[in-house]
């Protein structure tokens, strides 16, 4: 029996919406499979399960806002052989019954169906804040309060020590509730940049790349495309990042409880501006398979996914480098901040037409300044220079991109 | 703690408070005292007992039996560049000054577009439990605490009642310190060199787990009591000395009741629209996840304050009575 919980889509969010599940009590799931929709203060989020099994039960409700780590539904593993366990909705049930559950193939699912003149739990705020942290269900709680009202020292006592915590979730925030969804994600970049710049000690290097070539080059292959098939000039950056980290692999990963952590795939996320304001950095999931083509297909269904809803659960969690292009403002230079856990963020200006030297030669020539941010716990400025450098390098022979 | 340790010395609230009278009329020449009877009569509570023939009638003045005269007489010397101690006998005849205090004092910095403080600091003392009945028995500062522009003090400790009112003097604008009557005997030890002491923060007089004791003035001592009773039982109280009714430090109470869960609030003031009220909303407002039982309050019963003694001490919070809210509160969940 595993416990699917609400999971963490970032480091800045404490909880989420259930917009719907896709799946039923009775529904086998494989890892990977979307089970549920979640609104987070940043979007619309497909969750996927990460076990084998069956369905056994749902045990939020759509329209529902849970913490991160409380318990959503119960998947029956294929290995597990106990019984399944029935949750009654509709009162508080007698210790006995807890003792002697009902067996069941594939009960209904309980919450969802619970008559809505179900009995409100009576419980004490801190109670409630306790058991959506430690993923302890309300109802499986028996009061010794006053009127039968469930404290903390009851939640605590039915949470099992043997039960492994989840992470818990900080304090809610004392003032007025997120009503407003703009303000909401203002307040999640505000918490994870907040905690990246007290956190990490960043460090700045910049440069110049001529990009001439690569320009030239898109230009002669976008024209023998058909216009849906065309890339952008982003795209062939973005590859130039992938095949630099094949040569500076510590950038590419994380910083997580004092050790630097180097991924092996390149999840690449990449910051997409969002109309209603704010911004959001799902990740083009194992960048380091794909092609150009490929790069750019996967980066037109991002967008689109993010601007309209429907983001996977892992394109939120599992970026490991994080690309940030302001080139299209007529930015020049971004000097970007890193999303934690991740170590480096690169950052893209506009191509500006500029005088430069070559060859004892001043012509002009298309410049992007690139820049890298860079924890400096987990790598130094030589490894950022050999970056940066590797970066330009792969901008002279678009070709081999 | 005896008077003999080192660097100690035992006295009372009332000499506390003519302590830090005698030190300010003697640091700031602008600082001065008047009141009913504060000259030959020594003060209705014997607080400034000898100041008279100390410091002279320029300084230490009599007043006639009007309190919206002398109190605006006090307002005016403080627009003028004095600091005046201006002395209201108790709370209870300070209706007839309150025209004085809320609508001029509290607003002449705002009516003069920010041109005229009041540095004026106004004494009074509060508080039954004396036999004084129903016109005599008021605990009202939660009242004034209602009021923007003035500050609230309210020393229950002789070192608060010895350090509040330089602070207070210090202050650029109007400042009301609550003296509880009945406090005025109790002795206690002070450092030597005790001194001025911030008015802006509450204190956690006992630490503790189980349920956070919000109080102030003579509820206090009250608190500390029935803390001892239970702690006797296994329930550490944790008691929090508000010392400052406006403007309130809310952050002590509400990181106390983050650690305990419980919060019991003690006012000898009445109930309905009190200072009680607007700290359990407070309690409500900033840290309503971490309640684990309902905001409970022991306030003074909603009647006049009976003279009869068994009947006034059945009126007004008691220590049993603490114990007993704060023993159902924590319960089971001990």
């Amino acid at each position: 029996m595993a416990e699917f919980r609400m999971p963490s889509l970032g480091s800045d969010m404490e909880a989420g919406t259930l917009i719907e599940w896709r799946v039923k009590p009775g529904d086998r799931v494989q890892r990977r499979d979307v089970i549920a929709v979640v609104e987070t203060e940043k979007a619309a989020i497909e969750i996927e399960v990460y076990e084998d099994g069956i369905v056994e039960a749902l045990l939020v409700q759509p329209g529902r806002k849970v913490a991160v780590g409380t318990v959503m539904a119960i998947i029956r593993t294929e290995a597990a052989t106990e019984p399944p366990v029935a949750f009654e909705p509709s009162s508080r049930p007698e210790p006995v019954k807890k003792a002697a559950p009902e067996k069941k193939a594939a009960p209904e699912p309980p919450t969802i169906q619970a008559p809505p003149e179900a009995p409100r739990i009576k419980a004490s705020p801190y109670a409630r804040r306790l058991a959506a942290e430690r993923g302890v269900d309300l109802r499986r709680v028996e009061g010794t309060g006053p009127a039968g009202a469930i404290g903390a020292a009851d939640v605590q006592r039915t949470a099992s020590p043997t039960t492994p915590e989840a992470k818990p979730a900080p304090p809610p925030p004392a003032g007025k509730p997120a009503s407003d969804s703009r303000a909401a994600m203002r307040r999640a970049i505000a918490a994870a940049m907040a905690r990246s710049k007290r956190e990490i000690p960043h460090y700045y290097l910049q440069t110049r790349i001529d990009m001439r070539r690569t320009l030239d080059w898109l230009a002669a292959e976008n024209l023998r495309r058909p216009i849906q098939e065309r890339i952008l000039p982003v795209v062939p950056l973005i590859r130039a990042v992938v095949l630099a980290l094949g040569e500076v692999p510590e950038l590419n990963g994380f910083w997580i409880d004092g050790s630097h952590r180097i991924a092996e795939a390149i999840h690449l996320g990449f910051v997409i501006n969002l109309r209603q304001g704010g911004l959001i950095a799902p990740a083009l999931l194992n960048a380091e398979e794909k092609r150009l083509d490929e790069l750019m297909a996967d980066l037109r269904d991002l967008i689109t996914r993010a601007r309209s809803g429907g983001l996977r659960s892992s394109e939120m969690t599992d970026a490991t480098i994080t690309v940030t292009s302001l080139g299209d403002l007529g930015v020049e230079t971004v000097f970007g901040i890193i999303y934690p856990p991740q170590v480096a963020l690169v950052g893209f200006g506009k191509i500006i037409d500029q005088p430069w030297c070559e060859n004892g030669m001043i012509g002009v020539r298309p410049i992007l300044t690139a820049t890298l941010s860079a924890d400096h716990r987990a790598t130094d400025g030589h490894r950022g220079g050999l970056f940066l450098d590797a970066l330009g390098r792969r901008l002279q022979e678009p070709s081999k991109l | 703690m005896t008077g003999t340790e080192i660097g100690l010395r035992t006295l009372t609230y009332r000499d506390a408070v003519r302590e830090a009278i005698r030190e300010a009329l003697q640091k700031d020449e602008r600082d001065f005292l008047m009141g009913e009877d504060v000259g030959h009569y020594g003060g209705c509570f014997a607080v400034s007992k000898g100041l008279l023939e100390e410091f002279g009638p320029e300084r230490i003045r009599d007043t006639p039996l009007s309190e919206s005269g002398f109190v605006g007489a006090g307002i005016g010397a403080a627009l003028g560049g004095m600091r005046p101690i201006v002395e209201v006998m108790t709370v209870n005849f300070s209706m007839l000054a309150a025209d004085q205090i809320i609508n001029n004092a509290s607003v002449y910095l705002y009516m003069s577009g920010g041109q005229f403080n009041v540095p004026l600091v106004i004494r009074m003392a509060t508080g039954g439990g004396r036999q004084l009945a129903a016109q005599h028995s008021r605990c009202l500062e939660g009242w004034y605490a209602h009021i923007p522009g003035i500050k609230i003090l309210s020393p229950a400790t002789i070192e608060d009642a010895r350090g509040m009112l330089w602070t207070a003097l210090e202050d650029p604008d109007p400042v009301l310190i609550f003296e509880n009557s009945g406090l005025y005997n109790m002795e206690g030890t002070l450092a030597a060199d005790a001194g001025p002491v911030d008015i802006h923060r509450a204190r956690v007089r006992r630490a503790g787990r189980d349920v956070s004791i919000i109080t102030y003035s003579a509820g206090l001592f009250k608190s500390l009591e029935a803390a001892q009773i239970l702690a006797a039982e296994g329930i550490e109280a944790e008691v929090i000395d508000l010392r400052t009714l406006r403007p309130l430090d809310e952050g002590t109470f509400l990181d106390s009741v983050a650690r305990t869960h419980r919060a019991l609030i003690v006012d000898e003031g009445w109930r309905s629209g009190g200072i009680s009220a607007e700290i359990a909303s407070r309690i409500m407002e900033g840290a309503f996840y971490e309640l684990d039982a309902p905001v409970a309050r022991l306030c003074s019963l909603e009647a006049p304050m009976p003279y009869a003694k068994h009947m006034e001490t059945a009126v007004m919070p008691q220590a049993d009575r603490i114990v007993d809210l704060a023993r159902r509160m924590v319960g089971a969940h001990g």
